[in-house]
């Protein structure tokens, strides 16, 4: 009985390896988006986490760090977006929330400016 | 009685189901790593068609304080040099408050010490008189003028204010919690605008307008010329960029 169960369980998990295995290939995406990101290639970095996001739309936190990447490229508009992907992806991560206050305020300071009519 | 051993496949069983579980937990926990990022703005203006920029004076109250208008422009003025966008002009700034006084009307009186953010509104009439652009730029050889209005106010606040406090539970896990504190602060307010005019045509090119405050304990005695500069230092950027790109500095967390 407990053979069979145990058999149940693993084949249950076995259905979820794929996207385990989709999951890992982003993993791996996002870390060396990180790695080259700390060293200043933020446009390598760019391009590996839309990878990631790309294998894997469910990682909040690939989303999270191609938000960062954007800003860092001046392209608010796309970090924008992907910071609001990232929030409903994780709604709870306090990382998340607190990135995209500062990326709100960021975003204030420099669009506060009226043009004249 | 001697237990049977079992199957070769039925021991690999848990030993893959421990993977699958440590895979799992990996999958779940998170890494953070903390990087700084300079993100580039453009500048808001196209500037190309001036060589030079005079910080005339801006409209202030008076004040027991500081001389908002003085300390403005020769803030902004060494900021601007040290940008070199373009060439900061060392003419004597003008003295707006008359012209302000006179175009505000004769209701208006002479300008006030100011009490609220509005009190200045009434004297912003001469930032659209074209005519007396056109002199002022005349005389300087047709820069690019900056002026506007600027608001220092002192504040006082009561009331419940909302601090994090940082804890730590049994399992050594930093925790942020929200504690609601009862605290009377003072402090200042500033709200100035900033006004680009060109100085062949008289016309307002492009206006800003900022609102920052500070406040502090009320036990503890800061100088307003310090808190003005504070609360200048953090307007700068955004005024700097209106003539040239910037590159805003932040910190972020980035996430495996």
């Amino acid at each position: 009985m407990r053979f069979r169960f145990a058999l149940f369980v693993l084949v249950l998990l076995l259905g979820a390896l794929p996207a385990w295995a989709q999951r890992d290939d982003a993993r791996q995406q996002v870390e060396f988006g990180i790695e080259v990101a700390q060293k200043g290639l933020w446009k390598e970095a760019v391009y590996r986490w839309e990878r990631a996001t790309q294998l894997d739309p469910t990682y909040a936190q690939a989303f999270n760090n191609l938000a960062i990447g954007y800003e860092q490229l001046g392209q608010m508009d796309k970090a924008q977006v992907a910071y609001d992907r990232a929030r409903a992806l994780a709604p709870d991560n306090a990382y998340i929330r607190q990135n995209i206050e500062l990326f709100k305020e960021l975003n204030e300071r420099t669009a506060r400016a009226r043009p004249t009519p | 009685m001697n237990a049977r051993p079992a199957p070769a496949r039925h021991r690999r069983a848990p030993r893959m189901l421990a993977a699958l579980l440590g895979l799992t937990l990996s999958a779940c926990s998170t890494t953070v790593y903390e990087v700084v990022i300079q993100a580039p703005v453009s500048a808001k203006l196209d500037v190309s068609k001036y060589q030079r920029i005079y910080v005339a004076g801006f409209v202030a109250g008076p004040s027991d304080d500081l001389d908002a208008s003085m300390e403005t422009v020769r803030l902004l003025r060494n900021q601007l040099r040290n940008k070199n966008v373009l060439r900061v002009l060392d003419a004597d700034a003008v003295s707006l408050t008359d012209k302000a006084q006179e175009l505000a009307g004769p209701n208006a009186g002479p300008i006030p010490v100011t009490r609220t953010e509005t009190d200045l509104d009434p004297y912003t009439k001469v930032f659209s008189d074209t005519g007396y652009w056109r002199t002022v730029g005349a005389e300087l050889d047709a820069p690019l003028i900056l002026t506007g209005t600027v608001v220092f106010l002192p504040q006082e606040r009561t009331g419940f204010v909302q601090r994090e406090q940082e804890t730590y539970d049994q399992f050594g896990r930093r925790q942020v919690v929200p504690v609601r504190t009862y605290m009377e602060r003072k402090g200042f307010v500033l709200r100035p605008t900033f006004v680009f005019i060109d100085g062949a045509t008289g016309e307002q090119v492009y206006s800003e307008s900022f609102r920052e405050e500070i406040l502090y304990n009320s036990n503890q005695q800061t100088p307003a010329l310090s808190s003005y500069f504070e609360l200048m230092d953090r307007l700068l950027p955004s005024v700097l960029n209106t003539l040239t790109a910037q590159k805003v500095r932040g910190n972020r967390v980035l996430l495996k």
